[in-house]
C-alpha cells in the first residue's frame, strides 16, 4: 500500500490527516480518542494568555445549512478560543504528546499583538514537547473584536511582525493560520513568509450568517433574540479554500511556502484535491464534528487505494501535481471546442437539461426526438457551457465531447484550429500579434 | 365458544377486536414531517413532468412537492386542490403505481419513484387539519345546477360550479354522500371516516345543498331536474352488478363483493361482520382485491381470488396483487367458475388460444363457504332519453350527453375508468363547460 506518512515542515505524522484547531482538539480526552481512531496529528485548540480564561456564550454556538436528508453542508460557529485555564491545557498537551510520540502535536496560540505576550507563552508551549505552533490569525468572531484572530490576519504588517517574534522566541516550527476574510490571500501569505513562517495553514472560517429566524428576525445562531456573525466551515467552503491554496502555490513569491490545507475536507477525495493543489497535509474539523473521529479510517483507506491505483508511491509525490494546471483565464485555449452529448440509454427524461438550457442559457436542447419526449443537444446552438451536465441528476449521462482539430463547429461554421487564447484573439483590443 | 379463523361456515368475530382494528389500520402510515422532506427532496422538478401528464387531473406534482420541500405544505395542498378537490382521497386510493409514480423518472432511473401519493396525502392532510376552506366562491350567478350523485364526479363538479358562483343541488340515492369513496373502497384505505370528513370540508365552499335519499327514476326524473335547474350533471356511477350465471349462484354464502365492501365501511364494529373460513372471490379488479384482502383481515383462513385471465391481464395493478398475496390471499389465474357446489366452487382452467380465452376442460373444486362475486358493475337507472355507448352514457370531450343541458361523468359515462381520479377530472371539466355555457346563455 502507498506510503501515507508525511513530514510537514519537519513534523512527522503517520498520515496527512490532522484535526484542526477547534472544539475536537480542546482537551486530552478528545485528542487521545482521536489518536486512537487513527488521526495523524492534531492542532490543539487555540490557547490564550495566562490568567482568567475567556468565556463562551451559554446559548447556541453553531448554526448550519443542510442538504437533502439534513446532510450538514455548512456549519457556522461563534465559539471563541479555549475557555479552559492555560495550565490545564499545557499539562494535557504534554501528557498526550508523551504517550503518542509518533503523532503530530501542534499547538494553536492567540495572544494580543504585544511582543511580551508572545514571548511569555511560547516557552510554556515549547516545554510541553509539542512539535510546533500555529498562530491563529484567522478566527473571525469575538476575538477579532479584541484585536486578535482575523484582526491580525487582515493586516499583513501585523502578520509579519508577530511571526517574526515567534521565530525569534521559539525554536519550534511556526505555522501561520490565515483568514479568508480578505481580498487577496497572497498578501497575508507573503507577509507570513517574510516574517519567517515555516508554513501557512488555510482557510480559517469565513464570516457568515447561516440563516435568519423569520419569526424573531434574528440571525442564527440566536442568543437571546439577537445574533453575531460567525465563522463558516464545512463542505460548502471547500471550493473557496481550494482556490486560496492554489493562489498561494501559483504565486512565485510563495510557491515554496508549505501549506496545510483546511476547509471542508470531508472525504479522502477532498484531501487528495488539497494535496494536488500543493497542500502538504490537510486539517479536518467539521467532518469529525459531524460524524465522529472514525471517519479518518475512510480517509486513510480511500487515499491509499487511490494512490495505489494511480501509482503514486507517497503523499509527497502527489503534492502540487495540479498546480501547474491552475492558470489565468487568458491562457485558456479558445479553440478547445466541445459539445454536450446526452447518452440516450442513460437519460431518464427528466428534462432538467432542457429547462436549464431553454430558460437560462442557449436554447441548445431539443425536447422531442422523432416526436416523442426525449432530449437531444442541438450542436448548432451548443456553446458547451456545461450547465446541462451540472443539472443532470444522472452521473455521466451528459458528457462534453471535444471536436477534433480540423472539424467544423456547427455553431460557428468555423474550422477548429490549434491552440489559441484571448491574448492573441482578434477581438481583444490589447491582443499581441502571434509570434 | 368464540369463533376463530378455522371455524367452519360464515361466522363473525373470527379475530378479537384489537387484531381487527390493527388489520384495518391505514395501509400507508402517514409521512411525518421529516419523512416528507426526505421524500420531497427526491423529486427532480422535471421539465414538462411525465407525472403531470400521467395524472388524470393534471396536478402540478413537481410544484406541490417543491412546496413541501420548502416547508409550505399548505401552499402545496392548494396547488393540489386547484386541480383536484378530492386530492385527499385520491392520495389514499389512486393506483399511483400505474399513474404518476409509474411515470416518475425516478421509476425509470432506479425503480423507486418519488412517493407522490404519500406526499400528496401529507400536504392535503396538513391543509385540511387547519380547518376552513381554501377557496372562495365567486359572486352568486343566479344560476342553479342539479348534480345527481354525490360521488367523486358529482362532488368535483358541484365544487367547481359553486366556486364559479352557481347554486348547486346534489341529489344522492344513499343516506350518505361520497359515493364509492364512502361505500366502495377498502376500509384500510380511507380510515377514520375520511370520506365524510372530506365531504364536509368540500362543502365548506358554500352554495351546495345535498339532498339524500333521492334516487333518479324513483320520483326524481331528468325532466323535472331540467325544469328546476339551468343545467344537470349526472354522476350516478354503476349501481348494477354483473350477474353470475352458474348453478348454485343462489346458495347461501354467495353475495356481491361490493355489498361486503360497503358493509365493512359502514360498520362500527367489524367483529360483527360474518366471513367464511374458505372464501373464494371471483374477479380480477380492485373490487376483487379489496374483498379478498378484507376477508383475510377479518380472519378468514383461506382466501382465493379466482380470475379467468392471466396475471398480466388483471385489472388490479401489480402493487395490488402483491398487497393481496402479502396478506395471505392466493391468486389463481386462468380459472373460470363453473358451478357453486354445496360446500365449494367448481372451477375450470382456461387458456388463451390465438387471442381467445377458452376453457381447457380441466376442472377442480375448491372448498368455499363464502363466494364473493366481483365481476364488474353496470350502469343502472340511467334516464332513457340518453344515448348509451358500450353500456355507458355517451359524452363528448366536454362531458355533454346526447341531451342538451345534461352533462355526465365518472364511472357512468363513457371514458370513466373506475378510478376516483378520473371521475374527479370528468366532474371538474364538465363543470367548466357548464359554467361556460351558462355564461354564454347570460350574454345571449
Amino acid at each position: 500500500m502507498a506510503d501515507l506518512t508525511t513530514t510537514f515542515i519537519g513534523i512527522k505524522s503517520p498520515n496527512p490527516f490532522w484535526l484542526a484547531s477547534a472544539p475536537p482538539t480542546d482537551k486530552e480526552y478528545n485528542v487521545r480518542r482521536a489518536f486512537e481512531a487513527g488521526w495523524g496529528g492534531v492542532v490543539w485548540k487555540t490557547l490564550g494568555e495566562p490568567g482568567p480564561p475567556i468565556v463562551n456564550v451559554n446559548g447556541p454556538r453553531y448554526g448550519a445549512i443542510w442538504g437533502a436528508d439534513r446532510r450538514l453542508l455548512g456549519l457556522n460557529n461563534i465559539e471563541l478560543i479555549t475557555d479552559r485555564p492555560l495550565e490545564v491545557n499545557l499539562r494535557e498537551i504534554k501528557s498526550v504528546k508523551r504517550d503518542y510520540p509518533d503523532r503530530a502535536m501542534v499547538v494553536s496560540i492567540m495572544v494580543p499583538c504585544e511582543e511580551q505576550a508572545w514571548k511569555t507563552i511560547l516557552p510554556l508551549v515549547e516545554e510541553t514537547g509539542a512539535d510546533g505552533v500555529e498562530l491563529n490569525f484567522g478566527c473571525p468572531h469575538g476575538m477579532a473584536e479584541r484585536g486578535m484572530g482575523s484582526a491580525v490576519g487582515q493586516v499583513p504588517e501585523y502578520i509579519e511582525m508577530v511571526t517574526r517574534w515567534c521565530k525569534q522566541y521559539s525554536r519550534m516550527p511556526v505555522i501561520v493560520k490565515l483568514t479568508p476574510n480578505i481580498t487577496d490571500i497572497r498578501q497575508p501569505a507573503a507577509a507570513a513568509m517574510r516574517g519567517g513562517a515555516d508554513a501557512v495553514s488555510l482557510i480559517n472560517t469565513i464570516n457568515s450568517i447561516t440563516s435568519v429566524n423569520l419569526d424573531l428576525f434574528s440571525p442564527e445562531p440566536m442568543i437571546d433574540g439577537v445574533g453575531a456573525h460567525g465563522g463558516y466551515c464545512g463542505p460548502a467552503v471547500k471550493p473557496i479554500a481550494l482556490n486560496m491554496v492554489a493562489e498561494i502555490k501559483r504565486n512565485p513569491e510563495t510557491a515554496d511556502l508549505p501549506v496545510s490545507g483546511i476547509g471542508g475536507v470531508t472525504t479522502w477525495r477532498d484531501a487528495a484535491e488539497f494535496l494536488a493543489l500543493g497542500a502538504g497535509n490537510v486539517q479536518v474539523c467539521t467532518a469529525a464534528m459531524t460524524y465522529g473521529f472514525k471517519i479518518v479510517q475512510e480517509m486513510i483507506s480511500g487515499l491509499g487505494q487511490w494512490m495505489d491505483e494511480k501509482g503514486h508511491p507517497s503523499v509527497a509525490s502527489v503534492v502540487g501535481r495540479a498546480v501547474p494546471n491552475c492558470r489565468d483565464w487568458q491562457d485558456l485555449n479558445l479553440n478547445y471546442v466541445t459539445k454536450a452529448k446526452i447518452d440516450q440509454d442513460l437519460c431518464i427524461k427528466c428534462g432538467r437539461c432542457f429547462a436549464a438550457c431553454e430558460d437560462t442559457s442557449h436554447q441548445a436542447i431539443f425536447d422531442t426526438i422523432d416526436g416523442a419526449r426525449g432530449f437531444l443537444v442541438n450542436d448548432a446552438e451548443c456553446v458547451a457551457c456545461n450547465l446541462c451536465v451540472n443539472v443532470c441528476p444522472v452521473e455521466n449521462c451528459i458528457t462534453m465531447e471535444q471536436l477534433a482539430i480540423g472539424s467544423v463547429d456547427p455553431r460557428t461554421g468555423e474550422t477548429v484550429r490549434e491552440y489559441a487564447n484571448w491574448q492573441t484573439h482578434p477581438n481583444n483590443p490589447a491582443a499581441k500579434a502571434a509570434e | 365458544m368464540p369463533s376463530d379463523p378455522f371455524t367452519p361456515g360464515l361466522v363473525a368475530g373470527r379475530l378479537p377486536l384489537g387484531e381487527i382494528a390493527a388489520n384495518f389500520a391505514d395501509l400507508h402510515k402517514p409521512l411525518d414531517d421529516h419523512e416528507a422532506l426526505v421524500a420531497a427532496d427526491r423529486c427532480y422538478f422535471c421539465h414538462d413532468a411525465p407525472c403531470i401528464t400521467a395524472c388524470p387531473t393534471s396536478i402540478d406534482i413537481p410544484m406541490f412537492i417543491r412546496q413541501i420541500a420548502t416547508g409550505t405544505p399548505e401552499a402545496s395542498a392548494r396547488t393540489i386542490f386547484a386541480q383536484n378537490i378530492l386530492g385527499g382521497m385520491c392520495a389514499r386510493v389512486c393506483p399511483t403505481e400505474t399513474l404518476c409514480e409509474q411515470a416518475c423518472v425516478r421509476e425509470e432511473a432506479e425503480g423507486k419513484p418519488v412517493l407522490i401519493g404519500q406526499l400528496q396525502r401529507y400536504a392535503t392532510d396538513r391543509l385540511m387539519a387547519r380547518g376552513g376552506h381554501p377557496f372562495q366562491r365567486a359572486a352568486d350567478s343566479g344560476k342553479t345546477v342539479a348534480v345527481v350523485g354525490a360521488g367523486p364526479a358529482g362532488l368535483a363538479c358541484a365544487h367547481r360550479l359553486a366556486m364559479k358562483g352557481h347554486c348547486v343541488v346534489i341529489y344522492d340515492a344513499r343516506p350518505k354522500g361520497g359515493g364509492l369513496n364512502e361505500y366502495g373502497i377498502a376500509a384500510y384505505k380511507a380510515t377514520d371516516g375520511f370520506a365524510q370528513a372530506e365531504l364536509d370540508w368540500l362543502l365548506g365552499i358554500g352554495g351546495i345543498e345535498v339532498r339524500y335519499g333521492q334516487r333518479l327514476g324513483d320520483g326524481l326524473t331528468l325532466e323535472s331536474l331540467q325544469a328546476d335547474h339551468d343545467a344537470v350533471f349526472l354522476g350516478i356511477g354503476l349501481a348494477g352488478v354483473n350477474a353470475l350465471t352458474i348453478s348454485g349462484n343462489d346458495r347461501a354464502g354467495v353475495s356481491n363483493a361490493v355489498d361486503m365492501i360497503a358493509a365493512l365501511r359502514q360498520s362500527d364494529d367489524m367483529t360483527d361482520i360474518a366471513v367464511g373460513r374458505d372464501v373464494v372471490v371471483i374477479g380480477g379488479g380492485m373490487t376483487a382485491i379489496d374483498a379478498a384482502v378484507q376477508s383475510r383481515l377479518l380472519g378468514a383462513a383461506n382466501v382465493v381470488i379466482a380470475y379467468r385471465r392471466s396475471k398480466a391481464e388483471m385489472a388490479a395493478s401489480g402493487f395490488e396483487q402483491d398487497l393481496a398475496t402479502s396478506k395471505g390471499v392466493r391468486i389463481l389465474y386462468n380459472v373460470a367458475p363453473k358451478a357453486i357446489t354445496p360446500n365449494g366452487i367448481r372451477l375450470v382452467r382456461t387458456e388463451n388460444r390465438a387471442g381467445k380465452l377458452v376453457e381447457t376442460g380441466a376442472e377442480f373444486e375448491l372448498p368455499a363457504d363464502q363466494v364473493l362475486r366481483a365481476i364488474g358493475q353496470t350502469l343502472a337507472g340511467a334516464p332513457e332519453a340518453l344515448v348509451l355507448e358500450g353500456g355507458k352514457i355517451r359524452i363528448d370531450a366536454n362531458g355533454r350527453s346526447s341531451v342538451k343541458g345534461v352533462w355526465a361523468g365518472g364511472d357512468c359515462a363513457l371514458g370513466g375508468e373506475d378510478l376516483t381520479v378520473t371521475a374527479v377530472a370528468h366532474g371538474r371539466d364538465a363543470a367548466e363547460d357548464i359554467h361556460a355555457s351558462l355564461q354564454r346563455a347570460r350574454h345571449v
